[in-house]
């Protein structure tokens, strides 16, 4: 619980706070990708090197980026006139308090059950590799299965009608 | 007495650091080589700045700046004054906090990518396990900052350039990275220091870059296209130049943020440069074992410089691509031979030393290139679009 990981900590908290309370949708998704910043810089801290970089890759460089074209392709930028917040948001707040509660306990209750390690493994970029293609074989694939599927749908969405539209 | 030279700057910062308290020492000699990037990167954007213009102008049958000191070597130094002095313009409807943002970010996620390049022998200012990954992550935050710059001008033609630039960049960023991922197979680790030192042995003579094999010289032509992509360079430089007529995604920014934006560009440029001579032309290795003793970064940042003059080069000679020739360009020729790149490069691998791996490998990648030039970018009939699901 260092000096840099409570600054981490509330530059994420504040970005993902910013993202959900700000009024445009662009500086919304500009404020989620400070909170994916801020998470790849928690990974970092904590010496996950490979964590850290793919988090910026994939979510700073892709997902982001996805976020920001959907808002820009559909007519999001406009604020809505009734505000943003629905009025049911009691019992969101509800909700989201239970599932903070479970998460909460269930990372309190395994902090006992996980062996006490002395020091943090070292862990690289090849021996990440080895168990994705060993032990964690099967996810990878299906991981590409998905990744495929979602690949056919954007261009069967995306694809000339000729054949149909005669 | 050469192993002194090529150690020089090393040996400078040691000394310099030397004059600290111990407990500052980090610190100081982080400070000192960030500096150092600082100053000598811009230097160089400097000199391309003119090198770039006299270039293009003798490509043209022109001459260039020539009014500024001899040959116009001062003409970076009036454009940087000019710059400094012309009045910042912010459209009134412009959203303040992104337009300012933006090339800030864009400057600052590209300066960090110099972090991994090995410029010399020892001469890496973070030595990281996961270089090259730490390289791309950076490299793909400045999509962002081409975005914010766009959206922020509440400006259609800048929105429209920003997002032309931003789907050109990913198109091109994903053979980008394969290219690079063949070299990564084959020296078995992702630090930039160790690609290096595994290019640094010589056969007769004659260097062990990945240039000289075939998969290294078909990944390094793939690279070099989508390098020239990513930066948004001619004959890919639809995003800024299409807009000669209305600037693109920079066309509300004047005075100093148009000079950032220019800087970032260019030392885009330099860094995906110094990567490519990283990964295939040998990094700091001299090209034959009789000239190790040149210093190391004297060859790296002749090598880079070589680079660069080439993306002049191809920027005064070949025509701007459309903006869709250049997608069908990124998805139907140079991702799937990029892909044929990585399995070719999994079978020079596996066949071992010897003729075998020369001969099945570069038949492979020319037959490949002939039937996939020939038949897959045959012109296909384009027509009014038909939007599927919006009517």
């Amino acid at each position: 619980m260092s000096f840099v990981f409570w600054m981490f900590a509330v530059l994420t908290v504040a970005g993902a706070l910013a993202a959900v309370l700000l009024k445009n949708t662009v500086h919304c998704a500009l404020a989620l990708t400070v909170a994916f910043a801020g998470l790849a810089l928690l990974f970092l801290d904590l010496d996950a090197q490979f964590a850290g970089f793919a988090q910026i890759l994939v979510y700073i460089g892709a997902v982001a980026i996805l976020v920001v074209f959907a808002i820009l392709l559909t007519r999001g930028s406009e604020t809505p006139k009734d505000g943003v917040f629905s009025k049911n948001w009691f019992v969101g707040l509800v909700i989201a308090a239970g599932v903070f509660a479970v998460f909460a306990w269930a990372v309190l209750a395994s902090v006992g059950v996980l062996p006490h390690e002395a020091a943090t493994p070292e862990v690289s970029v090849a021996q990440i590799g080895q168990v994705l293609i060993g032990r964690y074989v099967l996810p990878l694939e299906i991981v590409a299965l998905l990744l495929t599927a979602a690949l056919i749908g954007a261009v069967i969405v995306a694809m000339d009608e000729k054949e149909r539209a005669r | 007495m050469f192993a002194l030279l090529d150690q020089i700057f090393v040996l400078l910062k040691h000394s310099l650091v030397g004059y600290f308290p111990v407990w500052m020492q980090p610190v100081v000699s982080v400070l000192i080589s960030v500096v150092v990037i600082i100053c000598l990167f811009p230097a160089l954007f400097a000199l391309t700045t003119v090198l770039e213009r006299k270039g293009l102008a003798r490509i043209q049958n022109r001459i260039g700046p020539n009014r500024t000191g001899p040959f116009g070597i001062l003409q970076p130094v009036a454009d940087g004054i000019k710059s400094l002095t012309k009045e910042d313009i912010v459209p009134s409807s412009a959203d303040g906090a992104v337009h300012f943002l933006a090339p800030i970010v864009l400057v600052v996620a590209v300066f960090m990518g110099f972090a991994v390049l090995p410029m010399g022998r020892n001469m890496t200012l973070v030595q990281m396990d996961a270089g090259l990954l730490f390289f791309f992550a950076i490299g793909a935050s400045t999509e962002l900052s081409v975005f914010m710059a766009g959206w922020s001008s509440r400006n259609k033609y800048s929105l429209l350039g920003a997002m032309r630039a931003v789907a050109q960049m990913i198109s091109y960023e994903v053979p980008l990275l394969m290219s690079s991922v063949a070299v990564v197979m084959i020296t078995g680790s992702l630090s930039l220091g160790k690609i290096v030192e595994a290019q640094n042995h010589y056969t007769w003579g004659l260097p062990h870059w990945y240039i000289f094999t075939p998969w290294g010289l078909a990944g390094f032509v793939m690279y070099a296209i989508a390098a020239t992509a990513e930066t948004n360079r001619s004959p890919f430089d639809l995003p800024e130049g299409e807009s000669e007529l209305v600037a693109g995604y920079h066309t509300e920014y004047s005075g100093f943020k148009f000079a950032l934006f220019f800087l970032g560009e260019y030392l885009a440029m330099f860094s995906i440069s110094g990567l490519g001579t990283t990964l295939f032309l040998g990094g700091w290795s001299a090209p034959l074992e009789a000239l190790n003793w040149v210093p190391s970064w004297f060859w790296f940042f002749s090598k880079l410089m070589l680079s660069i003059c080439v993306f002049i080069w191809l920027r005064g000679t070949l025509p701007r691509l459309r903006q869709d020739q250049l997608m069908n360009f990124a998805w139907k020729f140079v991702l799937p031979y990029t892909l044929l790149i990585l399995m070719v490069t999994a079978l020079w691998r596996f066949l071992g030393p010897g003729w075998q791996q020369w001969v099945y490998c570069s038949a492979i990648l020319i037959f490949a290139y002939i039937a996939m030039a020939r038949t897959g970018l045959r012109r296909g009939h384009i027509g009014p679009r038909k939007y599927r699901y919006a009517e």
